[in-house]
């Protein structure tokens, strides 16, 4: 339909594709070689097969712990952030009183960037460790908990919203249908709000997951990885072998790729699983 | 009737309850700015006394140390100018690519998409190499960067919609003369507008508060505000806590007058984009 369409790549598509080939393209494939080679600079690169692969899995890296770390900590969030912002999501769905004012709220958390996030709950999570006498650096289980609070505050609100949405969409002839028909509120919610809300949940699990695994931000201002780098989750410990030793680039890089291969396997796979047993109205 | 309404008084009570745990982090970092700073680690949740009240101290210092208001404006200058930015490109790229529907757009519209999925850690160190090489190491070459970076989800949502434009409109537009360029910000971006919202929204919220991105690329010689405020933290314990607080509390009063001007677009905007992604 529109003729000599091509001629209009130079104006519509090469600014963002030129910005695009800078920050992302030339970046992930120029990643890809590094995670091959030893290198300080980018031009310095010695070709050394997948040594840095087998040095970012030996024990000495930490990037196995960071990995065991950040799945226990992705499973608990996965689960307590849905399971509260599903329950605020019900609640706030029956037409009570101020339903605005506490979505407003519960969702206000969401704005404020992980960095501050990290260190409002440093403050309140040592004030109440004082009691004990102790701080969030003594233990990692402090560590553990407080990154699974931090995060449930910072992200129930935003799952809860996208739960209201999916709940508001239930035809209401359905549930009044089964009132009708003697259902109980736990029968209505089994058999017809939570089936047809699983896009929700295909939504919310995604995120959250990806969420999780990425987390960066909350991690450094929170412990910084302390007690020595036992609450350092996957993103912390790949930016502390790239900027903590010199010499570390390409393991750095090669676990920059796994990474990768994880959090995109990981979403596709959680993403087929959940789309699959979503059902139509 | 009746039933429902005595039974909503315990969910009612419930959520008062939790508004008020919501809210507290927040106020238990207000309350810790005006007290000087050696007195916030000891007792935390005590209001400021005779003894322990500093006034503005805190925030003097916080913003003396941080040089806080050039790195709000820094901060404003990023982001307002990578989401007009990213928002423009994005959405003519996105109707481009439908559009052209060639080999070549289609390979272009995957690799879009393949970038969301991209963890920012594996691309890091090259992007910021790549970004010193090429002068891109300061405030403007950021915005170009989160053009590049963000381009993937913005183009992704834009998408969705922009399929779902009927094609009479633009052949009316055609048939009248218009060529592409005029076409699409008479007629088409006017569609997208709503979709355009959204995806601000989106990225504003992530742009404003990206501390590793501008940290690695133009470090702290263009401070942004989370790069501020985590330069106060220089090693466990000789940090001034009072100057974090009150930085704590000035990187807040933004992101609240924004939210409360725009909650309505920031939800609706939250859910558009999170049903599309």
């Amino acid at each position: 339909m529109h003729k000599h369409l091509s001629r209009y790549f130079g104006v519509f598509a090469l600014p963002t594709l030129l910005a695009f080939s800078v920050a992302f393209l030339i970046p992930f494939l120029l990643g890809i070689y590094l995670s091959f080679t030893e290198f300080t600079t980018v031009t310095d690169a010695q070709f050394v097969g997948f040594s840095n692969y087998i040095a970012a899995f030996a024990d000495d890296t930490g990037f196995l712990d960071a990995l065991w770390f950040t799945v226990k900590f992705a499973v608990v969030s996965i689960i307590t952030i849905n399971l509260f912002a599903f329950l605020l999501a019900l609640a706030l769905t029956k037409g009570i009183k101020g339903t605005n004012l506490f979505r407003a709220v519960f969702f206000m958390p969401n704005l404020i960037g992980g960095i501050v996030l990290g260190y409002i709950w440093q403050v309140i999570i040592n004030g109440f460790l004082l009691f004990w006498g102790v701080d969030i650096t003594v233990n990692a289980d402090y560590g553990f908990w407080g990154l699974v609070i931090l995060t449930n505050w910072q992200m129930i609100g935003y799952m809860m919203v996208i739960y209201i949405a999916g709940i508001n969409n239930i035809p209401p002839q359905l549930i009044e249908a089964a009132k009708i028909d003697g259902a109980t509120p736990l029968q209505i919610l089994r058999k017809i709000t939570l089936p047809l809300t699983m896009p929700s949940f295909t939504i919310c699990t995604f995120l959250t997951l990806t969420n999780s695994f990425k987390l960066f931000d909350q991690n450094l201002a929170l412990t910084a990885g302390a007690p020595n780098r036992e609450t350092s989750m996957l993103a912390l410990d790949i930016y502390n072998t790239f900027y903590g030793k010199i010499g570390y680039e390409g393991v750095g890089q090669a676990k920059g790729v796994v990474f990768f291969l994880l959090v995109a396997g990981l979403a596709l796979l959680q993403l087929y699983i959940t789309r699959s047993r979503e059902v139509e109205a | 009737m009746e039933m429902r309404k005595s039974k909503s008084i315990p969910t009612f009570i419930l959520l008062v309850i939790l508004a008020v745990l919501f809210i507290a982090p927040v106020f238990v970092v207000l309350i810790n700015s005006f007290k000087g700073q050696f007195y916030i680690s000891d007792a935390p949740f005590s209001l400021p006394n005779a003894l322990t009240f500093s006034g503005l101290t805190n925030y003097l210092n916080g913003i003396e140390k941080t040089g806080f208001f050039t790195a709000f404006l820094y901060s404003l200058f990023v982001t307002v100018g990578s989401v007009l930015l990213l928002t423009l490109g994005a959405s003519m790229t996105s109707w481009y690519l439908i559009r052209a529907k060639n080999k070549v757009s289609t390979l272009l519209y995957y690799l879009f998409v393949f970038s969301m999925i991209v963890p920012f850690q594996m691309v890091m160190f090259t992007m910021s190499k790549i970004a010193n090489i090429l002068n891109l190491d300061n405030p403007l070459g950021l915005i170009i960067l989160y053009l590049g970076f963000g381009a993937g989800l913005s183009i992704f949502i834009f998408s969705g919609f922009v399929k779902a434009i009927p094609l009479e409109i633009e052949e009316a537009a055609v048939v009248d003369g218009c060529n592409p360029i005029k076409m699409f910000f008479s007629v088409i971006f006017p569609i997208l507008r709503p979709t355009a919202v959204t995806v601000a929204i989106l990225n504003t919220m992530w742009i404003w508060n990206d501390y590793l991105l501008p940290y690695l690329t133009v470090g702290n010689d263009y401070k942004t505000i989370p790069i501020a405020i985590q330069y106060l933290q220089g090693g466990y314990g000789a940090r001034d806590m009072g100057a974090l607080m009150a930085m704590l509390v000035l990187a807040i009063i933004p992101i609240i007058a924004f939210y409360i001007i725009c909650q309505k677009y920031i939800i609706r905007g939250v859910v558009a984009g999170a049903v599309k992604g």
